[in-house]
């Protein structure tokens, strides 16, 4: 449990980071939560480590009425306290426990990719991005892109971004008027990874109307986003058929935790109460 | 003053030094130590065709690469199979490094010596192996199926087979017995496999410096390795020694020895002439160290209108791996501590051992009774459910009486030993336990349900332990036994021991286990024995030192031995404080000195006047220094008991089962100390949650360990385990002096079979199979519900 041998950057600023990554085969090390043991067990064995931690300007957030904009070494912890956004903060509390939320950042969990990770989750279901960055050697300068979530989550530990490119931060969109959101999962121990999780948004219109947008963790290759569309006045929504039809999008795989018959199921349960307590949130907020 | 110190809740004095991570366990040794490291199979079961090191060879830093042909004779010897047995008519070993053909993923292959671990496994992963495959036998079906074999020579996959009959006292067998019964029952049981898992893994560091050769394991035996390190290596045993530093936990695992890594390290280190070191970690844990617990049992009872089991007959399928170093001793366990605190009509028991492509099956914490206790308290709802009775009542009606101590179960034990049971005092327990959980006034509705599973333990296993008490100069007490901690407090219980024996404040008692150095002469810390027989070896040593400080102190007062008290590290005249003389002169005085190296000293030598010079400086039949040393050696075993009861929550949506409540009645005898045997009790069941309802060792048809690692193999993290309610009964073991009975493993015994209980009142099925997840509650509802 020995990672094999690597060679170590530790750049100062972005541009020497993203110079490095255009010039060698490396990976990025964020928080490690991830990489570490993936090196450990020898899973993966980059040639190079471009370690983040010390270059300026990642860590801050920023919070604006359109959202949130977290950067690239805020830590979990960091951004659950700052509290800036219901959803993101709520799914923060379930991701691993504290000392690993010590550590670990939200943009090194979306670019990771885990499909039973809350975060991308969230990112998808508000329909935010991530803003990447690569070196143009050509140019000799730093070239931004807005990648959009549903642009971002290719597959399985895979995300759109380059090998040469660096994710300096990520937006979370802020919750429309009238929202309320919430997040529900199953995992099998305090803070494990879900068997299966629901995240959802019910916007409540003027007209008192609910719209709604789940998408669920641990069911597929990534974070699996469904648009509800309108479904009626809030306190009448049918949240059992809007459940049934959450549960329908998935296609779960069995693993040694669960068949893939409880995990659908569990997908149902789980939609179902994550729309109720958002439509209950949504209608507060619209004061409907 | 002096404060009674036996039976007190004293607190753990290691514990400042181990939770503050003052605590040196093998990985902090041997610094400046060469690394090894292994190249383990990947595969289950193959043939090696050939090893090519050539690769490896250029990694900076690499020292040394063996494979089996490179060990001598000696050590390449199959390893020992450490307690034979006549049932066990095909026991097998491994060899330190696979000869020719490798049995289950993680058997090691190739150990590569280093300047660090990073190289070692740099170098390990360049070996390439040429292994021809063979088909893995996988599961117990497939072993007993005996198609494909695991050892050539070994026909059907069966290791042992024994069957042992307890008849009626009429004659009746129990088949016999079941056939005329008013009502019988049949049915399958099922309990997965899981591992010790301690904290710390396995480790070993060797020193040699080219006449004696120091060996430091995470062991639970050291004086056992340093006797198979010395025969292995040749040396003659004087030239050995095994110190087990701290150890991170063993809960069975490191009870068995030597592994070959043990054998290896100090090999290596003679070989090469430098410190060698080895520390396992959690991967090789997983997949090199040994398992528990896999046991399909097929039972059938037969039983009276009022619950009493007039015949019982269990057929036993174990899964014991690819060797059986440790012998059949789960089984056995599993066979006579089935019964537990019932007395059955006739009892037939029947076990069939198999070996497939895993990891080998030795002893985990409860050691075969977990599954045993599964069984019969399995059996016992079934009775009660058949019989529309509560369940409590149905045990209530088999329990064996308290005046019916000592009682002959007619069986032999795993010590070898008549399984006799020495006292206890069932129904008062049960009258407790179900006070203590509010039995009678439990409100049953669906999604919560309640749940009991009732135990014996045979504890105390001989053959021995030995104690030495040395009283110095300044005072203070020096302790030693030869068997060895994994943080179970005997540093505090034994001090409380020897500060209660000898009068002194617990504060000048030191205690040292596990150190060869010390004390030679030991087995182990295992079978919840360590309290029971060094416990006892202590306060008999301590006796002995006793006797001799009032003899000596007698002298010095001009008074008769029989009119002395020790108080407070002081001898005095009973009724008389003021004449009286510290232990710390007693022990300046039983050494005679001829050289004076402080004042104290000054008191022993020739010219001080306190000598008669009409008798020898040391009288016949004495000897210099204030200590003592003795031995405990049981007759037999002595049974401790308890029993549990559990609420559980199933939820109606999701299948998730959440423990509302735990409660345990103990009886371990006398207690030396109340916390710290409630300490062992909720880290046993602790460990008894986890193989309820989270751990399982998961093996694919390929035999591949697919979840060896903490992220899939799940123990219960603080958060999973309830608060565990305790009350005690102490009947004291009437076989040894201070009366006290093991305390060690009996958290995790009935657990399974409490949960089960509980869930099954929970959801109106028959719940046969542990552990259960909520995925597989949900699959038992689709079967059971439609
Ligand atoms: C015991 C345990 C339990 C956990 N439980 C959960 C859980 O319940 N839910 C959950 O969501 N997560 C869980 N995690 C994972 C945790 O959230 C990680 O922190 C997170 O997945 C990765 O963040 P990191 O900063 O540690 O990334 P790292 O480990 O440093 O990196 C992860 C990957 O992302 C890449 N990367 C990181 N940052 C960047 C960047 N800025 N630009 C480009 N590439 C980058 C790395 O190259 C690497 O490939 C758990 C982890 C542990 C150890």
């Amino acid at each position: 449990m020995k990672p094999p041998p690597f060679e170590y950057h530790a750049p100062r600023d972005l541009g020497a980071a993203l110079r490095t990554l255009a010039e060698v085969d490396g990976k990025v090390l964020a928080g490690g939560q991830s990489l570490i043991p993936m090196l450990n067990m020898r899973l993966a064995a980059p040639a190079h480590l471009v370690d983040i931690n010390r270059v300026g300007g990642l860590g801050a957030s920023e919070v604006t009425p359109e959202g949130v904009r977290v950067g690239a070494l805020a830590r979990h912890a960091e951004v659950e306290r700052a509290a800036a956004h219901p959803l993101l903060t709520r799914a923060l509390k379930l991701v691993a426990h504290p000392v690993i939320r010590n550590r670990g950042t939200v943009v090194g969990s979306l670019v990771h990719a885990d499909p039973a990770a809350e975060l991308p989750a969230v990112l998808a279901v508000l329909g935010g991005s991530v803003r990447a960055a690569r070196w143009d050697t050509a140019g000799g300068g730093p070239v931004l892109r807005e990648v959009p979530a549903e642009e971002f989550f290719v597959g399985p530990m895979e995300s759109a971004l380059g090998p040469d490119e660096l994710a300096v931060s990520a937006f979370f969109p802020a919750l429309p008027e009238g929202s309320g959101a919430a997040f529900e999962e199953v995992s099998r121990r305090h803070g494990d990874y879900a068997l299966a999780g629901v995240c959802a948004v019910v916007t409540v219109g003027a007209d008192g109307a609910a719209r709604a947008r789940a998408a669920c963790v641990g069911v597929g290759a990534g974070p699996v986003v469904v648009d509800l569309g309108e479904l009626g006045p809030v306190r009448r929504a049918g949240w059992k058929a809007a459940a049934a039809l959450v549960r329908e999008a998935t296609d779960p795989e069995e693993d040694i935790h669960a068949t893939a018959a409880y995990r659908r199921h569990l997908v149902g349960v789980l939609a179902e109460r994550a729309l109720r307590n958002a439509a209950r949130e949504g209608a507060a907020a619209r004061g409907a | 003053m002096t404060t009674k110190l036996f039976g007190e809740p004293v607190q753990r004095r290691e514990d400042p030094r181990l939770l503050t991570g003052q605590g040196r366990y093998l990985d902090d040794l041997g610094r400046e130590a060469l690394a090894a490291a292994f190249v383990r199979s990947p595969h289950a079961h193959a043939r090696i065709r050939d090893i090519d090191v050539g690769p490896a060879l250029d990694v900076e830093g690499l020292v040394a690469v063996y494979t089996w042909e490179d060990l001598p004779e000696r050590v390449g010897r199959a390893l020992p199979l450490l307690i034979p047995h006549p049932a066990l008519t095909h026991g097998r070993t491994a060899y330190p490094l696979a000869r020719e053909v490798v049995r289950h993923v993680g058997e090691p292959v190739v150990m590569v010596v280093a300047t660090d671990r990073y190289a070692a496994e740099d170098a390990c992963a360049l070996i390439e192996v040429d292994y021809e495959l063979r088909k893995p036998v996988v599961g117990l079906e497939e072993a007993v199926h005996g198609a494909q074999l695991v050892h050539e020579d070994v026909p059907g996959n069966v290791g042992a087979h024994l069957v042992q009959e307890v008849p009626a006292p009429g004659g009746h067998g129990a088949r016999e017995a079941i056939e005329a019964a008013p009502h019988t029952l049949s049915f399958r049981l099922d309990i997965e496999r899981s591992a010790s898992m301690p904290l710390e893994g396995r480790g070993v560091y060797a020193r040699w410096d080219g006449r004696d050769l120091r060996v430091y394991s995470s062991t639970q035996t050291s004086t056992s390795v340093r006797m198979a390190v010395a025969a292995a290596l040749g040396l003659p045993l004087p030239q050995v020694e095994v110190i087990a530093p701290d150890v991170g936990g063993g809960f069975g695992v490191k009870i068995v020895h030597p592994w070959p890594e043990e054998v290896l390290v100090p090999w290596a280190a003679m070989t090469l002439g430098r410190e060698v070191k080895w520390a396992e970690d959690r991967r090789e844990h997983f997949i090199s160290s040994a398992h528990e617990r896999a046991q399909v049992q097929h039972v059938r009872v037969g039983f009276d209108d009022e619950g009493r089991v007039l015949g019982l007959d269990v057929s036993i399928l174990h899964d014991h791996g690819a060797y059986t170093p440790y012998g059949i001793i789960v089984p056995i366990v599993t066979s006579t501590q089935l019964l537990g605190p019932y007395r059955v009509g006739a009892y037939r028991v029947e076990f069939t051992a198999v070996y497939t492509n895993t990891v080998q099956v030795t002893p985990y914490r409860g050691a075969g009774r977990p599954q045993g206790v599964f069984c019969m308290e399995r059996t016992m709802d079934k009775i009660a459910r058949h019989l529309g009775k509560d369940r409590t009542a149905v045990r209530e009606a088999n329990f064996i009486r308290p005046e019916e101590f000592p009682y002959d179960q007619g069986m032999i034990f795993q010590d070898g030993r008549p399984l006799i049971y020495d006292s206890g005092d069932y129904p008062e327990m049960l009258r407790m336990i179900k006070e203590l959980i509010g039995w009678d006034s439990f409100e049953r509705r669906p999604g919560r349900g309640i749940g009991i599973g009732c135990y014996v333990e045979g504890t105390g296993v001989g053959p021995y332990e030995g104690g030495h008490v040395q009283i110095t100069s300044d005072g203070r007490v020096h302790v030693s036994t030869g068997l060895t901690s994994q943080g179970q407090g005997h540093e505090t219980a034994f001090a409380q021991i020897a500060a209660a024996e000898l009068g002194v404040p617990i504060e000048r008692v030191s205690v040292v286990t596990g150190d060869t150095r010390r004390f030679a002469y030991a087995v182990g810390t295992f079978a919840s024995r360590a309290a029971v027989v060094s416990g006892n070896a202590i306060a008999l040593a301590c006796r002995k030192v006793r006797e001799k400080a009032l003899r000596i102190a007698a002298d010095a007062l001009e008074a008769d031995p029989a009119d002395l008290d020790i108080a407070d590290g002081l001898v005095h005249v009973a009724g008389t404080p003021s004449a009286s003389i510290p232990l710390s002169t007693v022990a300046v005085l039983a050494n005679p000195l001829r050289y004076a190296f402080d004042e104290e000293a000054a008191k022993a030598t020739q010219f001080s006047g306190t000598a008669s010079p009409d008798r020898p400086p040391v009288a016949e039949g004495e000897e210099p220094g204030l200590e003592g040393r003795d031995y405990y050696s049981p007759i037999r075993s002595t049974f401790a008991a308890g029993m549990h009861a559990a609420v559980v929550e199933t939820d109606p949506d999701t299948a998730e089962i959440k423990v509302v409540r735990y409660a345990v009645v103990h009886d371990c005898g006398r207690l030396i100390n109340p916390m710290i045997v409630e300490g062992q009790i909720h880290g046993g069941v602790a460990q008894g949650i986890g193989g309820a309802l989270y751990e399982r060792m998961v093996y694919d048809q390929h035999g591949q360990l697919v979840n060896a690692s903490f992220m899939d193999f799940l123990m219960p993290y603080a958060t999973e385990v309830p608060h565990v309610e305790t009350d005690h009964l102490e009947t004291p073991s009437p076989l040894n002096p201070l009366g006290i009975k093991g305390a060690g493993e009996a958290g995790v015994i009935p657990v399974s079979a409490v949960i089960a209980s509980a869930v099954e009142d929970a959801e109106g099925f028959a719940v046969d199979r542990m552990p259960i997840s909520p995925s597989e509650l949900f699959e038992a509802r689709r079967r059971n519900r439609g």
